[in-house]
């Protein structure tokens, strides 16, 4: 009898305890949304997608807001929320536009949007003036055809365009945010915290510098072929290192970037966690001022020449420089040492023909002698001095290498001074604003465009002092070669592929013989993500979100 | 009484006033703003236009005077990051501040008392010097360290508590807690912890001391002839008497928490005013850097206050002394 009711109790017991267990097996699929938790180093500073010209910025924005271009994970232009575009003239583009697309307020999408657009991002407080010509017209044909006539044939008119992210003209006005919220702004601005986009996620919260929390929009016009399969998206910054990366092993975040080297191996050998670590198109390079007569102080050269104005000093210094050491041993293999001021993949057809010249630290002392800069006092002498500017925040192991290259170049007689700071001040002593104050800088750079030609007039342009048009305007080095600037005048104009990508590479050869600058490396990225997660990682560091997939 | 107060209050404006100098020094000679607005592509005319329509290019003595009057109007101007006002985003981040401070002072306050108190009375016993010899570690391991630690422990390896965030959090309109939601609670624990350490053994070995000093006076001895039972003696007559000094430095240790809550913050990535600070110092957001340490010092100003009048109700001594000095 006891046992008899001994029994019934268990068996009443574990009856109970299935039916909750299947309860929850077969619930819990349907109830929890599948969330991917995010951390970044830094903040989302803004919505407003025209306020800030940045990386980060661009890949949130980009999963709510669209352009009328994408990006594939490949980098391939493809088709937006214009359906297919075509050269009716080689100064007239017209853009087809795509039907049936709702903004996430309801808005239909319409040319008056790209117009609206198109006008704001090139208002004056707009960081992202340079996407589009200032001179190019845009003009509605009908409600879903756009033409967008320019002065002179510009090829690569479309090239950033995958940033340049359209708005609803109703919902801005309605809002009064017609204006962009600038940097500066003294007025809250409702696009900051506000957005309203086509894409395929939308903004449910977003508080700066705490948290931001999209969910995915079931109306999206690409809903059919969508490549992710997560429902809400939470992103927090985390600017602690050691913290960041504990939250991902811990489980607490699917994604976070960047992982410190030194953690990578960790992140890797967990159970739960790897690294996606692929080339970022970054390069990473040194510059040397070629413009002043007299280098500023620290430096003190005999005579107070300014040496670098010598391509046989130049080349002495990359010589000295043993990249293959700085990639393997300071980057733990985490970098591609590059021959280019851009990495290879983005200049057509050429960008393999370059090989980075190897170290070679006695043919640099034969240049440093021939140049007439001899060892002072002996052997072991100092032939001369320079400042060697260097960010500690900016990059991957930024103050490493500058300490490693002022060892490199000790062994050929060049004394270096490190003046490392944190990146607030190291850039507002070596850009426009400081004066371009510095002799010799550490630097990294990633053409928005994704192509040679914002390299060649940015970094390789010839120093504009009045700075218009962005010409020049991070060429702290002041490097100038007119012979580079006729052709990338032309490469800016030339329309047949061909002819283009032999342009380019002329002027890539004509800066590599002068030894204008010394490229490094390309960095890794560094993402560290959770193993339930699939995505693409795009060579931009521009996150897809709508190409997550979560298993369960 | 009216005098003493009114005297404090004086010092305090004058220590304001100063504190506002500095941060307004801030605005002068920390990097150059402008390049935190732009993007690295901006042209010079650009950065120049923006110098003069921020106010850059006025005067000195009124660029001062209008910060100053704007501050007392408690406008402090707009985040260069974030494009919001300051005061709106402070007072965002000000409850989670202020929850964490609350937990890691009432951690330290009970722990320390009650362990300073048992380690003052059975001074040699071997429990007695376990506490003391882990309150070591306390005082001598740094904030950030201890915290990491704790991350490593109990969210990476028994992954018990998260290890960042505040969890989940209830808006109350003014104010947002976490302590209504478990998550929240939890997600308090380890930053609580890391904050309180320091300030825990502080309160430990100053209670400690205390209670040694006093078990050793006349009237404890004629307290005990009077035959009163130990607990009384203990608490009734020794315990009250190491207050004071209890009282003043926690006071004074509050607003430390506070202020270097920023270590702890950024470590558990805290939503809070520290963390909101530390980040403004990176990127050189003036505006935030100089309301949180106009708001420091008006704590450390307010503390003080406070703790000058706990004093005349504590001590009747010193009630008397001032009434015979004014």
């Amino acid at each position: 009898m006891r046992f008899d009711r001994l029994w019934r109790g268990r068996l009443l017991r574990s009856a109970g305890a299935l039916t909750v267990m299947a309860g929850l097996m077969l619930g819990a699929p349907l109830v929890e949304a599948k969330t991917f938790r995010m951390a970044f180093q830094g903040n989302l500073n803004t919505l407003d997608p025209y306020t800030i010209n940045e990386t980060f910025t661009h890949a949130m924005n980009g999963s709510y807001y669209e352009g009328l271009t994408r990006r594939g994970p490949d980098l391939t232009i493809i088709p937006g929320l214009a359906e297919r575009w075509e050269l009716v003239e080689p100064t007239r583009w017209r853009f087809h536009l795509r039907k049936n697309v709702k903004f996430h307020g309801g808005e239909a999408f319409t040319a008056d949007d790209v117009l609206f657009s198109a006008e704001r991002i090139r208002q004056p407080n707009s960081d992202l003036k340079a996407r589009i010509p200032a001179d190019a017209q845009f003009v509605k044909v009908d409600d879903f055809t756009v033409d967008v006539v320019l002065k002179t044939p510009n090829p690569i008119l479309i090239a950033d365009w995958d940033t340049f992210y359209v708005m609803s003209k109703a919902w801005t006005e309605k809002n009064n945010a017609s204006e962009v919220v600038s940097a500066k702004a003294t007025t809250p601005g409702f696009t900051t915290l506000n957005a309203n986009g086509t894409g395929p996620f939308s903004v449910v919260s977003h508080q700066p510098g705490v948290k931001t929390v999209l969910k995915a929009n079931p109306g999206w016009w690409n809903a059919a072929k969508k490549d992710y399969n997560i429902d809400e998206v939470v992103f927090t910054p985390i600017a602690n290192d050691a913290t960041r990366v504990a939250a991902l092993l811990s489980g607490e975040v699917d994604w976070a970037d960047p992982i410190p080297p030194q953690d990578q191996e960790r992140v890797n050998s967990s159970p739960t966690t790897s690294m996606l670590a692929g080339p970022e198109t970054r390069t990473i390079y040194l510059g040397m001022d070629q413009m002043r007569d007299k280098l500023v102080p620290p430096a003190e050269v005999p005579g107070d020449k300014n040496p670098f104005k010598d391509v046989r000093v130049r080349k002495a210094m990359f010589l000295a420089i043993d990249e293959d050491a700085i990639a393997s041993r300071i980057m733990r293999g985490l970098a591609r040492p590059s021959a280019l001021m851009i990495d290879p993949n983005l200049v057509d057809k050429y960008g393999k023909d370059f090989v980075r010249p190897k170290s070679d630290p006695a043919q640099s002392e034969k240049l440093f002698d021939e140049a007439g800069y001899p060892r002072v006092g002996g052997a072991q002498g100092t032939r001369f001095t320079v400042g060697l500017d260097c960010p500690n925040d900016r990059y991957v192991n930024d103050a490493a290498i500058c300490q490693a290259v002022i060892g490199m170049l000790a062994r050929v007689g060049v004394k270096v001074v490190p003046i490392i700071q944190p990146r607030a001040q190291y850039f507002a002593k070596i850009l426009a604003g400081g004066g371009y104050n510095s002799n010799f800088y550490l630097l990294g750079w990633t053409p928005g465009t994704n192509d040679s030609h914002n390299v060649l007039t940015q970094i390789v342009g010839c120093r504009d002092e009045k700075g218009s048009g962005g010409r020049g305007v991070a060429n702290v080095a002041g490097y100038c070669n007119p012979k580079i600037e006729e052709l990338a005048q032309k490469v800016l104009v030339e329309t047949n592929t061909d002819v283009r990508a032999g342009l380019v590479r002329d002027a890539w050869k004509l800066l590599v013989d002068d030894w204008g600058y010394i490229p490094l490396h390309q960095q890794a990225l560094a993402w560290g993500i959770s193993k339930k997660v699939k995505m693409a990682q795009r060579p931009d560091n521009i996150v897809m979100l709508y190409h997550v997939q979560l298993a369960d | 009484m009216i005098a003493f107060l009114l005297r404090r209050i004086g010092q305090g404006l004058l220590v304001m006033v100063a504190v506002g100098m500095m941060a307004f020094a801030l605005f002068r000679f920390v990097g150059d703003p402008v390049n935190q607005l732009v993007g690295p592509d901006a042209s010079e005319e650009d950065r120049e236009r923006i110098r003069v329509e921020i106010g850059l290019k006025d005067p000195v003595a009124l660029q001062f005077s209008r910060y100053i009057w704007r501050a007392a109007h408690l406008d402090f101007g707009f985040s260069y990051q974030f494009k919001q006002p300051v005061t709106k985003l402070i007072a965002e981040r000000l409850p989670a501040t202020m929850e964490l401070a609350f937990v890691a002072v009432s951690i330290a306050l009970v722990l320390g008392v009650l362990l300073g108190v048992y380690t003052g009375l059975h001074r040699d016993s071997f429990l007695s010097n376990v506490f003391l010899t882990v309150s070591l570690i306390g005082i001598s391991l740094p904030t950030f360290l201890i915290g990491i630690l704790l991350i490593f422990l109990f969210a990476v390896q028994l992954k018990v508590m998260p290890s960042f965030g505040r969890g989940q959090v209830v808006d109350l309109g003014f104010w947002t807690t976490g302590f209504l939601t478990a998550s929240g609670r939890s997600a308090l624990v380890l930053p609580a912890i890391t904050l309180g350490l320091f300030q825990m053994t502080l309160t430990m070995r100053l209670v400690r001391s205390e209670m040694l000093e006093i078990m050793r006076l006349d009237f404890i001895k004629f307290a005990r002839a009077r035959g009163l039972k130990n607990r009384a003696i203990h608490f009734g007559h020794a315990f009250k008497n190491t207050l004071i000094p209890v009282i003043t430095v926690t006071g004074l240790q509050f607003g430390t928490t506070i202020a270097f809550a920023i270590i702890t913050e950024t470590v558990f990535q805290w939503p809070g005013m520290g963390n909101l600070f530390l980040r403004a110092v990176q990127t050189v957001d003036i505006p935030i850097m100089a309301c949180y340490l106009m708001m420091i010092g008006f704590l450390f100003v307010l503390i003080n206050f406070i703790v000058d009048i706990l004093y005349f109700v504590v001590d009747p001594r010193l009630r008397h002394v001032t009434k015979v000095a004014l």
